[in-house]
């Protein structure tokens, strides 16, 4: 009986190993354990068998049953595998192709710019203000100080739409604006950064351009708080390496004037194209605002002193981007806007 | 403002050279341009042409033997004067000539060591030129030293440092004004102006008549000289002129200039025999001719200052002389003018005719000190260099204040507005060195301020001299202590913007002034065009209204460099002028057209596109109540594939394709008037209770009659479907096999839900029934069998 036992657990083996399909095995399982089944037959078999033999036939059978038990179950396994391999296999799929993604938009560099002046001084506890474009000579010049025919004026050649309206030549139009509507000509704290006109267009001109005006009115403010102030603007902007400093010069809206140069970011200050050899790129326009100006604007000038500043936009974008050309500014080629899709590394300045 | 430091040395002491002097004016507010010689050049020396013969090989060229003082060179010259004999300007090899450096060379076999120059050569400007500096070489005197420096010999050897001068600064037009900066600057003092002449017994004023007719006119002085000679003027005269960018003429001309130059005074030399005995100040009368010195006729306005005489207009006061009364090579008699017109006009005048140095300097205002002055040193160098005889008397007409200009600042408000640390005795100082007058009491400066400093008016103004000579950037930044109070910025506009970049559009800037044919395309509003009075050109002479035209020209600029998956938005004014008023609103546009998603799977956008896009960005900013309705459509979109965006019952915008008579292109835009769209009620995100029984999903397809709009059905759907139908979703539109030519197939899926308990089938059935029923009776539809 052992030999017999033996001699079909080796058949079985080979079979088990022959074994290809799913289906395979489910006919193999019904020719050793089916109705008429090998395993079956034996096992009804034991009733011939002589009672002293009983038990060790069946514990043959039983051990040949545990076999096939054991690698149905092994071989069944080993075809799942193997199915799934092959499915995996179909599946594979050429990961170079390109992705579906959806095509991200875009800021524009010049309104990237405007958020983040905006945000910086958001922080400090600035209004945004946003005043019209197309303005008027009183708001524009006559309340700024420019009276009529000033000499100032020519360095603004001006959009007139008629003899009132113009479009706004400076973003200090908003200085008079805002003091203007607050009536109970409490302390001022605004920037406002928009659009510019002027009848200038050449390779560093462009007729419409950007500017950011600062305000500051309250009491006691110096020309230290305003430096202090745009040191805080520049080391923020352009690094944290950048220094400021104050030339004085003219400006009719206010006294003491004074031009900003912030050291050259892209040399450091030691020389270079950028900053034609002198280590200083001129980026302001500031001062204290003029007595005139406070007064036309509702303000004492003996009680309230206050500063103001202004700078171009589309510098500053084309300086924080590299952007060589302030017409690529204005063109829009697609090309030229699908660049601006990152995040803004930003200057972190520790005190 | 070209200042030759040679006219500067006459009346300060400069401690330093050109670049420096540029530098340090530069701190003190006056920025440079330019700062070094007046010639920039090297390597000259004065020669003697010893021997000259021809060229062996060339009709023109001379192979000289020139004697250097230290060497004898050969030098080839192809010059029709050059002879032997003659002193000459020689480059020598090293030379740096503007352009060339000189090298030694073989000129046709033949040797050359250096270059005879002529004047054009050393680089001076054209308009100095004489023919002759030009053809020939220059031939100097024989009082001219072999061996030493030619620029020397010449008087050219000077640096100049040209200003870019603020406008408030009209009294830095000028020598003297500039000596007393630049001592102010180091600390040194002004030297006096000769201002010495004789004059007749004669009173000149009693024969001539001076009418001053308008108050544009505040101080005119005449003054005659008699019996000049014409000549050429003094070579150091011409070289200043030319340091300061002024063509010497003669020098009665000459000395005019020269004087403007030295104090600021423009003025004017009539020829006396011409102008006769009167003289009038008076508004041009409307379109009254004058023939200006350039003999070119100038047709005038009432606005315009002229002097007259008794018949006509001989000048045009400030900007330019008259041609009838211009001195002359024969002139003998000169009548002098030196006078103050109001800066104004003068400004208005010259914009209009021409920007000469003299309006550049009446329009930033004068100091009537140096109007006199101006005169009395006109009549010193015209007796030393014209050979005049000065006429006594002067017609004199003066309404200007000469009152003292007095301001008082006190040391605590310097110190304030400042926000340095700087002493009592330190203010005092500067003060000093810029020549003001100045009472301290301990605590306030009281200050007398010379007339020609017509920049200072208020006592910001000393401040700001005290800061400037202090030195601006010695002040410390200081970090300001603020009220804390949170700032606000338009949170709108910026909601807008990332929207439409997270949707995938990008954001354009472009300008807002096009044709003015543009400007009422993409729109149905009534509004006037806003032109521009002056336009650069007629491409930018009216602001826009609709963003859209901005938009459309990006989009051909691109798709002429075969760009042509444009998805662009812009937020901009929209200018106009209604009832009369000027005003501006804030308006989105979008142009969308061609891919959409990415390059390989190509999804080119339709309208339901861009309808998503503003779908995507209304949800987004809380707005419930919108919908699109056909109406209202500009001319320059497809009337079948356009709408307009209503907000609350308000048109707000449009959206739709481009008409295909303007492209034919497929190209999708929307307008939304953003100033409209915020004043409409949102409604603020808050949660909203979600169901906590399962949602029962029912499809279900009709066909109509392809003019039934969806809308309509989903009406139906909506008030048949009752509270618990929760949403519906088209999921297919079909046409095409088994549905009739002019049948669509709409398919829709439906969500029921009841918050209280799980939905029955025959609750779901019996709802979803009437559905069918509503929708086959009211739409005219069919059920589409699965």
């Amino acid at each position: 009986m052992t030999e017999k036992i033996d001699n079909l657990i080796e058949e079985l083996k080979k079979k088990f190993e022959d074994i290809k399909t799913l289906q395979e095995l489910n006919d193999l399982k019904v020719s050793y354990q089916g109705k008429k089944g090998i395993i079956t037959e034996l096992n009804s078999g034991i009733k011939d068998v002589p009672n002293d033999e009983k038990k060790e036939y069946g514990a043959e059978v039983n051990r040949l049953r545990t076999f096939f038990n054991d690698n149905f179950s092994s071989t069944q396994k080993r075809l799942e595998d193997e199915r799934v391999r092959e499915k995996l296999e179909k599946e594979t799929i050429d990961i170079s192709l390109p992705s579906k993604r959806i095509k991200t938009g875009s800021k524009h560099p010049f309104n990237r710019i405007i958020e983040e002046v905006e945000d910086l001084f958001v922080s400090m506890g600035y209004d945004v203000i946003d005043g019209p474009e197309l303005e008027d000579d009183e708001h524009c010049f006559r309340l700024l100080n420019y009276t009529v025919g000033h000499p100032a004026r020519d360095a603004q050649d001006t959009f007139y739409i008629d003899e009132e309206y113009l479009l706004r030549t400076q973003t200090s139009a908003a200085q008079s604006r805002v003091m203007e509507e607050n009536k109970e000509k409490t302390p001022i704290r605004v920037i406002c950064p928009g659009k510019t006109y002027r009848r200038d267009d050449d390779a560093t001109h462009s007729h419409q351009f950007g500017q950011v005006e600062g305000l500051v009115i309250d009491k006691n403010i110096s020309l230290a708080d305003l430096k202090g102030t745009l040191e805080i603007f520049a080391k923020k902007l352009l690094g944290e390496d950048t220094n400021v400093r104050f030339r004085p010069s003219y400006f009719p809206f206010t006294s003491p004037s004074c031009e900003v140069d912030v050291s050259c970011f892209k040399c450091g200050g030691k020389g270079c194209s950028l900053c034609k050899k002198t280590g200083w790129i001129e980026l302001l326009g500031a001062g204290m605002v003029h007595p005139n100006v406070l007064r036309m604007g509702g303000y004492d000038p003996d009680k309230f002193t206050g500063f103001a500043f202004g700078t171009g936009l589309d510098r500053l974008a084309m300086f924080k981007y590299a952007i060589p050309d302030i017409r690529y500014m204005y063109t829009n080629d697609i090309r030229f806007l699908k660049q601006f899709d990152r995040k803004d590394d930003e200057y972190e300045i520790k005190y | 403002m070209k200042l030759s430091t040679n006219f500067l040395k006459d009346y300060v002491d400069v401690p330093v050279d050109a670049v420096t002097l540029g530098e340090d004016m530069t701190n003190i507010g006056n920025e440079y341009d330019y700062a070094g010689p007046l010639l920039e050049v090297s390597g000259l020396t004065i020669g003697k042409v010893l021997e000259c013969e021809m060229h062996p090989d060339s009709d023109h060229l001379h192979v000289c033997k020139v004697d250097l003082g230290n060497e004898v060179v050969q030098i080839v010259c192809g010059a029709p004067n050059v002879r032997a004999g003659i002193k000459v300007i020689v480059s020598k090899v090293g030379a740096k000539l503007p352009g060339i450096e000189i090298k030694k060379s073989k000129i046709r076999g033949v040797e050359s060591n250096g270059m005879i120059c002529s004047i054009k050569e050393l680089g001076l400007e054209h308009k100095f030129l004489k023919p002759e500096d030009i053809e020939g070489i220059a031939e100097l005197g024989d009082d001219a030293v072999v061996g030493e420096d030619p620029l020397e010999y010449l008087g050219l050897k000077d640096e100049v440092v040209d200003f870019e001068l603020t406008a408030n600064r009209g009294d830095l037009l000028s020598i003297l004004g500039m000596a007393y900066e630049v001592g102010a600057l180091y600390g040194n003092k002004v030297k006096d102006v000769d201002l010495s002449f004789t004059e007749g017994k004669e009173d000149f004023a009693k024969n001539f008549n001076l009418n001053i007719e308008t108050e544009n006119c505040s101080l005119f002085y005449a003054k005659k000289v008699e019996n000049v000679t014409i000549k050429e003027s003094p070579t150091w005269m011409k070289n200043r002129l030319i340091a300061s960018g002024i063509r010497p003429i003669n020098n009665v001309v000459d000395i005019s200039n020269y004087v403007m130059l030295e104090l600021g005074q423009p003025l004017h030399f009539y020829d006396a025999d011409r102008l006769g005995d009167t003289l009038t100040v008076r508004m041009a009368k409307k379109d009254e001719h004058l023939k200006t010195l350039d003999e070119q006729d100038r047709v005038l306005t009432e606005d315009d200052i002229v002097i007259a005489d008794k018949e006509k207009a001989i000048g045009l006061a400030g900007v330019m002389g008259g041609f009838s009364t211009e001195v002359e090579e024969d002139s003998k008699n000169i009548v002098i003018e030196s006078a103050i017109f109001n800066p104004v006009k003068i400004r208005l005048t010259s914009k209009k005719i021409l920007r000469s140095e003299a309006s550049n300097r009446f329009e930033k205002g004068l100091d009537y000190n140096r109007s006199l002055m101006a005169i009395k040193r006109s009549c010193n160098l015209l007796e030393k260099y014209a050979d005049a005889k000065i006429v006594g008397g002067m017609a004199v007409y003066d309404k200007v204040s000469k009152e003292d200009k007095i301001i008082s600042v006190t040391f605590t408000k310097i110190k304030e507005v400042l926000g340095i640390e700087i002493s009592k005795d330190e203010i005092l100082d500067i003060f000093n060195r810029l020549g003001f007058d100045v009472k301290f009491d301990g605590e306030t400066y009281i200050v007398n301020v010379p007339s020609r400093r017509i920049d200072i008016s208020i006592k910001e103004d000393l401040i700001h001299d005290i800061g400037r000579l202090y030195g601006m950037d010695n002040i410390k930044g200081k970090k300001m202590i603020l009220d804390v109070i949170p700032g606000h910025y338009d949170k709108l506009k910026r909601a807008v913007r990332n929207k439409m970049v997270e949707l995938g559009l990008n954001e354009t800037l472009s300008y807002a002034l096009i044709p003015d044919g543009e400007v009422q395309k993409y729109s149905v509003d009534e509004f006037e065009t806003v032109k521009i009075l002056d336009p650069m050109t007629e491409e930018r002479n009216a602001l826009r209204y609709s963003l859209i035209p901005s938009l459309k020209m990006v989009y051909d600029y691109n798709k002429a460099r075969n760009q042509k998956d444009i998805c662009i938005f812009e937020i901009g004014k929209a200018f106009y002028k209604k009832q009369g008023k000027y005003g501006e609103d804030l308006h989105l546009a979008a142009l969308m057209t061609g891919n959409y998603k990415s390059d390989l799977y190509r999804d080119n956008v339709d309208f339901y596109v861009i309808k998503g896009v503003m779908e995507n960005l209304l949800d987004y900013l809380g707005y419930v109540n919108y919908k699109l309705e056909v109406k209202n459509i500009p001319e320059e979109l497809h009337p079948g594939q356009s709408a307009s965006i209503v907000v609350d019952g308000t048109i707000v915008g449009f959206i739709g394709k481009i008409h295909p008579n303007v492209t034919k292109d497929n190209i999708f835009v929307m307008e939304i008037n953003l100033d409209k769209l915020f004043s409409k009620d949102h409604e603020e995100m808050k949660y909203k209770e979600i169901s906590k029984f399962p949602n029962v999903v029912k499809d279900v397809a009709f066909i109509v009659d392809k003019s039934v709009k969806s809308e309509d059905i989903e009406n139906v759907i909506k008030s048949a479907g009752g509270k618990r139908l929760r949403s519906i979703e088209v999921f297919d539109v079909y046409t095409g096999e088994n549905v009739a030519e002019n049948e669509k197939s709409i398919a829709y899926t439906l969500t029921f839900n009841d918050y209280e308990k799980t939905l029955s089938d025959e609750e779901v059935t019996n709802a979803f029934n009437k559905i069918i029923k509503e929708v086959t009776n009211k739409c005219n539809a069919v059920l589409r069998d699965k």
